[in-house]
C-alpha cells in the first residue's frame, strides 16, 4: 500500500505540481559541508539549494512550504547498482544486466536499457536513495558501459546525470558461467590485455589523420585509454585484485575498485595506486569470490584515507536490491561510526562518481536532494519521512 | 586421583556446575515479562532458578558476574535455517518424508559459530524448498559437540521426535516430473500421500499392538503417521496468497500441525490466517522481488499478523538472511509497524512455540535451560552488538575473544564460503 501511494503521488507530482519553494528544517542538519548543524534549515528555490544555516540565523520566507524532520542529511547515493536494468521479477524479460553471448562488450550502454519506473528503482528513492550510478552488472570480463542518474524520474532522459560513466569489468572467479572463455583467472587477464592493445592501436587511428572504420566496442575502450571513461572493476580476492591492479598500470586508465571482499589484505597496494574503493555491501553474503568478506573492510579503508563509497550490487536472487542507507549503517556499527558513514553515503560517494558539484552536500547552489528522517537515519527503527528530488517532495 | 581428576574436569569445562552463577546489574528482558531494570539472572545448573530485581536474594557461593550497562535475553530461537552443511531429498523423487537432514549435518560447520555470534541458540534446521516434501527438519540446540546426537532437542519424553517435516508449495517445487508441474498437481500429490498414510496408520491402529499383523515397515509413511497423529509439525515453505491458503486447506484436511513458512503474501491474507489458528514464521528481506512469488513480500507482514492475532515469528532462513543479524529482522519488523514486545516474542518464545520446545527455552523463567545472551545494548539498535551467547549454562560464544569475534565480523579464511541459497538441492 505503502509503495502504491508512493508511486501515486510521484504520478501526481510529476502530471502537476508547482515549483513550491520549500524549506526544511532539521533538529540536525548533515550538510557534509562543515559540522552538522544544529536546528538547522535548508531553503531551497528552483530545485537548487538556496541557503543553509541555522535558524537563528536564516530567515523562512513567508511564502515557503515548511517541512519538519529529527534529521536531514543530503539524497543518499548508491555508488553502484544494476537497479533499472536487473528487475524484480528476476524472470528473462526484465533481467538486462547481462548480455552473455560475448565476454567482452564495451559497446552496450545503460542508457539503451534503464526503466525508470522499476519497482526496485522506487523502493531505493523511498530510502532516500536520490542518485544511483547503474548499468551492466558484475559477470562479464567487460559488461557495458554504466551511468549515473536520479531515482525519481519516470524516464531515463529525466534526471540523467552522465549517460556514460564508467567501464563494467568482473575479474576473477565471478564471470558468469554462460561464457564458454575465459575458462582461468589468467586467460580473463590474457583476454583483456589483448583487447587494450588493440584498442590502443585504434586509439592511434583515431587520433591520426588516416580515414578508419568506427568500432562501439574499440570507441568506449578508447575512451577509456584516453581517461573519458574509467573502469569500474568488481574483483573480491586479493590475487585478483593485484592483477587489477597490474593491468592497470600497463594501460594507466582511471580505475575504481569495486566489492573488494579482500581489500584488507592489499589495503597498501589500493592506497599506493590512489584508487577508490567501492566497497561490497557490508552484509554481502560470505560467499564465492567473496567468502572471505568482512563487515569491517569499510571501516578499515576509510582509516586508511582510501576514498571508499557503499552500494547495493549486484543480487542473482533475494534481496533483489539492498539498500545503501542499511549497508551504512552495519558499516557504521562494525567501526566506521555514524557521521562517516553518512558522509561515504553522500559526498565522499559524490566525489568518487565525479558528480560533488551537483550532489552530494547540502551546500548552496547544488541540487536541491534532500532527505527528512524521524531519527538516526541508520538505525533499525527509523524512517526515511520525506524525500526531496530537484526541489520537488516525492516523498 | 580420580576425584583429582573430576575437580579439574569441572574447572576446565568452565564454572563448577555446583556454585550459583549471577549475572547482576543488567536490564534483563525475560520476554515472559516486562524488561527488568538492574536486574539479576541466577543460573545453577545449566538452568535458571531466579530472575528478578536487584532485590533478589543471592545465594551463597555464588560466582557474581557484574554486566551493569548490558542487556541480557533468552537465546534466540530461529525456526527456518539452513546452517550446518546438511542436505534433504534427491531428484529421484519429489516427496521424501523418509530423508532426515540429521543424517548429514556436519556439528563442526563454521556456519553454527555465525548463528551463535547472532545470538542463536536453538535452530530449526531443514532441507530445502526445491521438492513437495524435502525431508525431516532437525531441531538443534547450538552446544559444541562432535556428533549431532549431542546437539539434538528432543520434544517429547520418549525421546523420539527432533524435528519437522518440511513441505513447499508454489514454484520452488515445481518442474519436470518427479516433479509437480502445477499448483494443481502438487495438491493432489501431497493428498495422495496422506490418504496412503492415514491408510497405513489405519492398519497399525487395526494391529492393537499385535506385531504380526503390522504392515510392513515403511520409513515414509512412519513419518507421516507422525505428522497425522500431530507428533511432527509440518513447516510449509509458502509465498503466495493463495498457496498459503493451500497449505492451511491441506493441515485442515489431515489434521496435522502447521507452521506457515515465509509467507511473503501474509498481508493479503492475514484474517484467514487467523482464522485457521496456525501460527507464521516470517522473514525480513530488503526489498521484494527476486522471483516472482516475492515480487508482494512486505517487512510489514509482522505487523499485518500482529493486528490479525497471529501467532508470528522471525526466521533467519540463513544463507538467504544472515544469522549473525538475526535481531535485525526483529527490528525490521518494528520499523514496519510491529509492537517491540511482538517482536522480541518473535524471535524467542513464539518460535519456541512453533516448535514445541517452549517449556524448555524462549523467556528467561525459573526452571527453563540457561540460554541467553547478553548484548551491548538495545537489542534493536544497529549499533548493538551480541557479546557473549550462553547455552545451558555454558559460554559457547565471546565477542571479546579474538577467535570467537572473527565469525561475527567475517574476514580472511573464517568461513568456508558454503551458503545454501539457491533452495534447490540433489540437482
Amino acid at each position: 500500500m505503502k509503495q502504491l501511494f508512493l508511486i501515486t503521488s510521484l504520478l501526481l507530482i510529476g502530471n502537476f505540481s508547482a515549483k513550491a519553494q520549500i524549506a526544511v528544517k532539521g533538529e540536525i542538519v548533515y550538510t557534509m559541508a562543515g559540522n552538522p548543524i544544529t536546528n538547522g534549515v535548508v531553503l531551497i528555490k528552483d530545485g537548487k539549494i538556496e541557503r543553509v544555516g541555522t535558524a537563528s540565523v536564516v530567515k523562512i520566507p513567508s511564502n515557503y512550504k515548511i517541512y519538519e524532520a529529527k534529521v536531514v542529511t543530503p539524497g543518499l547515493i548508491d555508488a553502484h547498482s544494476v537497479v533499472g536494468l536487473s528487475g524484480h521479477l528476476n524472470t528473462d524479460a526484465d533481467q538486462d544486466q547481462l548480455e552473455t553471448s560475448n565476454p567482452i562488450q564495451p559497446e552496450l550502454r545503460a542508457i539503451d536499457a534503464y526503466n525508470a519506473r522499476e519497482a526496485l528503482v522506487k523502493h531505493l528513492l523511498g530510502f532516500g536513495v536520490t542518485t544511483v550510478h547503474t548499468g551492466h552488472g558484475p559477470g562479464a570480463l567487460i559488461s557495458g558501459q554504466t551511468m549515473i542518474i536520479k531515482t525519481a524520474g519516470e524516464t531515463v532522459d529525466d534526471n540523467l546525470i552522465e549517460p556514460s560513466k564508467m567501464l563494467a569489468f568482473t575479474l576473477g572467479g565471478n564471470l558468469s558461467n554462460d561464457f564458454k572463455k575465459p575458462g582461468t583467472r589468467a586467460k580473463g587477464i590474457a583476454m583483456l590485455r589483448q583487447e587494450l592493445i588493440k584498442a590502443q592501436a585504434y586509439l592511434k587511428k583515431r587520433n591520426g589523420d588516416d580515414d578508419y572504420s568506427k568500432d562501439l566496442g574499440m570507441e568506449a575502450l578508447a575512451d577509456l585509454l584516453e581517461g573519458k571513461l574509467t573502469a569500474l572493476v568488481t574483483v573480491h580476492k586479493a590475487n585478483d585484485i593485484q592483477a587489477t591492479i597490474r593491468l592497470q598500470q600497463e594501460f594507466g586508465f582511471p580505475m575504481v575498485l569495486d566489492g573488494v571482499a579482500e581489500a584488507y589484505l592489499v589495503i597498501d597496494e589500493i592506497k599506493k595506486g590512489g584508487y577508490p574503493v567501492i566497497v561490497h555491501a557490508s552484509m554481502i553474503r560470505p560467499f564465492g569470490d567473496a567468502k572471505n568478506a568482512s563487515m569491517e573492510t569499510a571501516s578499515k579503508l576509510y582509516n586508511a584515507g582510501i576514498p571508499i563509497a557503499f552500494q547495493s550490487g549486484f543480487e542473482a536472487y533475494v534481496p533483489k536490491t539492498r539498500v545503501v542507507l542499511f549497508e551504512a549503517g552495519v558499516a557504521a556499527a562494525n567501526g566506521l561510526g555514524k557521521e562517516n558513514a553518512l558522509k561515504v553515503l553522500t559526498i565522499d560517494a559524490a566525489k568518487i562518481l565525479g558528480i560533488d558539484a551537483k550532489v552530494g552536500s547540502l551546500e548552496k547552489g547544488k541540487d536541491a536532494d534532500v532527505v527528512m528522517y524521524d531519527g538516526d537515519p541508520l538505525e533499525y527503527l527509523t524512517n526515511v519521512t520525506g524525500v526531496i528530488v530537484n526541489g520537488e517532495k516525492v516523498k | 586421583m580420580l576425584v583429582f581428576l573430576y575437580v579439574v574436569l569441572l574447572g576446565i569445562n568452565g564454572f563448577s556446575q555446583s556454585s550459583p552463577q549471577v549475572y547482576k546489574g543488567a536490564q534483563i528482558i525475560p520476554i515472559s515479562g516486562e524488561p527488568i531494570t538492574n536486574g539479576i539472572l541466577i543460573i545453577e545448573n545449566g538452568k535458571i532458578s531466579a530472575v528478578g530485581d536487584s532485590t533478589t536474594r543471592i545465594p551463597n557461593r555464588a560466582d557474581i558476574h557484574d554486566v551493569s550497562g548490558k542487556v541480557i535475553m533468552p537465546g534466540l530461537v530461529d525456526t527456518h535455517s539452513h546452517i550446518g552443511d546438511g542436505d534433504g531429498g534427491d531428484r529421484s523423487a519429489t516427496l521424501h518424508p523418509d530423508v532426515r537432514i540429521m543424517d548429514t549435518i556436519n556439528p563442526r560447520s563454521k556456519s553454527f559459530k555465525r548463528a551463535l555470534a547472532g545470538g542463536i541458540t536453538s535452530v530449526n534446521v531443514m532441507p530445502g524448498s526445491g521438492h513437495l516434501m524435502s525431508g525431516q527438519t532437525v531441531y538443534l540446540k547450538l552446544r559444541s559437540a562432535n556428533a549431532i546426537e549431542d546437539m539434538l532437542l528432543y520434544i517429547d519424553d520418549e525421546k523420539t521426535i527432533y524435528g519437522g517435516l518440511k513441505m513447499a508449495n508454489g514454484t520452488n517445487p515445481r518442474g519436470n516430473p518427479p516433479s509437480a508441474g502445477t499448483r494443481g498437481k502438487a495438491a493432489a500429490m501431497v493428498r495422495e500421500l496422506y490418504i496412503k498414510a492415514q491408510e497405513y496408520k489405519a492398519k497399525i491402529d487395526a494391529a492393537d499392538g499385535d506385531e504380526t499383523k503390522m504392515p510392513p515397515r515403511d520409513l515414509g509413511m512412519e513419518t507421516l503417521v507422525e505428522v497425522l497423529e500431530g507428533k511432527r509439525t509440518v513447516h510449509n515453505h509458502t509465498h503466495k496468497h493463495q498457496d498459503i491458503l493451500t497449505a492451511i486447506r491441506l493441515a485442515d484436511e489431515f489434521g496435522y500441525k502447521l507452521v506457515l513458512q515465509h509467507v511473503s503474501e501474509a498481508w493479503k491474507v492475514a484474517d484467514e490466517i487467523a482464522a485457521s489458528g496456525y501460527p507464521a514464521s516470517i522473514i525480513t528481506l530488503d526489498s521484494f522481488g527476486g522471483k516472482v512469488e516475492a515480487m508482494d513480500l512486505k517487512n510489514s507482514n509482522g505487523k499485518y499478523l500482529e493486528d490479525a492475532g497471529v501467532l508470528v515469528g522471525f526466521h533467519t532462513d540463513d544463507g538467504i538472511t544472515d544469522s549473525r543479524l538475526f535481531l535485525r529482522s526483529a527490528a525490521m519488523g518494528v520499523r514496519e509497524g510491529m509492537s517491540r514486545k511482538k517482536a522480541l516474542e518473535a524471535v524467542t518464545i513464539a518460535n519456541a512455540v512453533m516448535m514445541e520446545i517452549d517449556n524448555r527455552v524462549g523467556t528467561l523463567e525459573k526452571g527453563k535451560d540457561a540460554d541467553f545472551i547478553i548484548l551491548t545494548g538495545d537489542p534493536f539498535s544497529v549499533y548493538t552488538h551480541v557479546e557473549e551467547t550462553w547455552i545451558e549454562g555454558e559460554k559457547v560464544w565471546d565477542r571479546k575473544i579474538k577467535e570467537d569475534r572473527k565469525f561475527a565480523t567475517g574476514g580472511y579464511q573464517i568461513y568456508p564460503g558454503l551458503i545454501h541459497t539457491h533452495h534447490q538441492e540433489g540437482e
